[in-house]
C-alpha cells in the first residue's frame, strides 16, 4: 500500500536534495572551467567527475526515487544486479585497451 | 491448477493479490522499478560502447571545442548551454517529487500544478536538445559525418557524432516518452480518477520512470561533456 509511507520525506527535504544537486553540479562546472589542467591532470580529474556522478546518482536513486525506504529486499533486487556493469566495464576496458595495441 | 486451491489463491483472481506484499510495494510499482533496471543495462551498454572506442581511439575531439555553442549569443561558450540543461531536468524532477509528494496527501490542485511544471521542464528540455541538435548539424555534425577535430589535429572520429547522436537521441526520446505520460498522468489527475481510486501511486510511478531519465542525464552528462 502506498499509503503507509512513514513521512520520511518531506517538502523541506525534497529541497535540500536540491540543494545538493545543484552544488554538486556546480562543482563539476568549477572543476571543467576555472581550475586550469596543470594545477589537477585530466585523469584526477575525471575521477572526481565519477566519483560526483556516483554520488548525485545516489541522492536521486535514494530519495527522489525513494528507494532508501523501501524494505530492504527490494533495495537489493534493484542495486544487486547493476553489479553486472561493472563486470562489463572491466571486460571492456581490458578489450578496448587490447584494441589500441592494435592500432 | 490442483483441485486443492491454497487458500491465499482462492482470496481473489488478481495475481498481486495475496495475503501480504513481499517487497512492500505494489505489483506496479516493483514492475516500474525492474523495468528501469532493464533500461539502465541499456544505456548503460551504449555508454559503455562510447568508453570502450574512446579508449581505444589514438586521439578524440575535445567536448569544450565541440559543444560550446549558446542561443542568441556569438562566442565560445564551453558547457554553458548543457549546464543550463542540467538545471532544467534537475528543476523538472524536483517538481516532480513535489507533484508525488502532493499525491501523498491526496491534494488534487497542487499535484495538477506541479504535473504541468514538470511537463514544461520537460518540453524545455527538449526544446534546448532540439537547439542542440540543429546547431551541429548545421555545423556539419551528424551520423556518419564529424567536421570537429581530434585533440592532436587529425580529422574528427566519426565514432564520436555516431555516438552522441544516438546516446542524446535515446535519452531524448525517454524524455519525449516521459513528457507524452505526464500529460496523460495529469488529464487522468484533472478529471479526479486518482481521487475515484482512492490512491494516487500512478503519480508515484511516472514519478519513479521520470527521475530515472533525469539520472540517465547525470551520466550522459558526465561522460560526453565533462570526461
Amino acid at each position: 500500500m502506498s499509503g503507509e509511507h512513514n513521512s520520511s520525506f518531506d517538502i523541506k527535504g525534497i529541497w535540500m536534495v536540491f540543494w545538493v544537486l545543484f552544488a554538486i553540479t556546480v562543482l563539476e562546472f568549477i572543476l571543467a572551467l576555472v581550475i586550469p589542467e596543470a594545477f589537477i591532470a585530466k585523469p584526477i580529474k575525471n575521477v572526481i567527475y565519477i566519483a560526483l556522478t556516483l554520488l548525485k546518482a545516489f541522492y536521486i536513486v535514494a530519495y527522489f526515487m525513494h528507494l532508501k525506504f523501501e524494505r530492504i529486499n527490494m533495495i537489493y533486487s534493484i542495486i544487486l544486479p547493476t553489479v553486472f556493469v561493472l563486470g562489463v566495464i572491466a571486460a571492456l576496458m581490458y578489450e578496448s585497451d587490447y584494441w589500441f595495441t592494435l592500432r | 491448477m490442483s483441485s486443492q486451491a491454497s487458500p491465499v489463491l482462492q482470496s481473489s483472481g488478481k495475481i498481486w493479490d495475496g495475503g501480504n506484499e513481499p517487497f512492500g510495494a505494489s505489483y506496479g510499482k516493483l514492475m516500474m522499478w525492474f523495468f528501469l533496471l532493464s533500461d539502465a543495462f541499456t544505456f548503460s551498454a551504449l555508454l559503455l560502447a562510447y568508453a570502450a572506442l574512446r579508449f581505444s581511439s589514438l586521439s578524440w575531439p575535445v567536448p569544450d571545442n565541440v559543444f560550446a555553442g549558446v542561443p542568441f549569443i556569438h562566442g565560445h561558450f564551453p558547457l554553458v548551454f548543457v549546464g543550463i540543461m542540467t538545471f532544467i531536468l534537475i528543476m523538472s524532477s524536483v517538481t516532480m517529487v513535489l507533484a508525488v509528494e502532493a499525491g501523498h496527501r491526496g491534494a488534487r490542485s497542487e499535484v495538477v500544478k506541479w504535473m504541468i511544471w514538470t511537463i514544461l521542464g520537460g518540453i524545455a528540455f527538449l526544446s534546448c536538445q532540439a537547439w542542440e541538435w540543429s546547431h551541429l548539424h548545421h555545423d556539419g555534425a551528424w551520423w556518419g559525418s564529424n567536421p570537429f577535430l581530434n585533440a592532436d589535429g587529425t580529422p574528427g572520429q566519426v565514432n564520436f557524432t555516431n555516438l552522441f547522436f544516438t546516446i542524446t537521441g535515446f535519452h531524448g526520446f525517454h524524455v519525449f516518452s516521459g513528457v507524452v505520460i505526464n500529460i496523460i498522468v495529469t488529464i487522468m489527475t484533472v478529471v479526479g480518477v486518482f481521487d475515484r481510486r482512492g490512491t494516487y501511486e500512478t503519480i508515484e510511478k511516472i514519478g519513479l520512470y521520470w527521475h530515472f531519465v533525469d539520472l540517465v542525464w547525470v551520466f550522459v552528462f558526465t561522460f560526453f561533456y565533462l570526461v
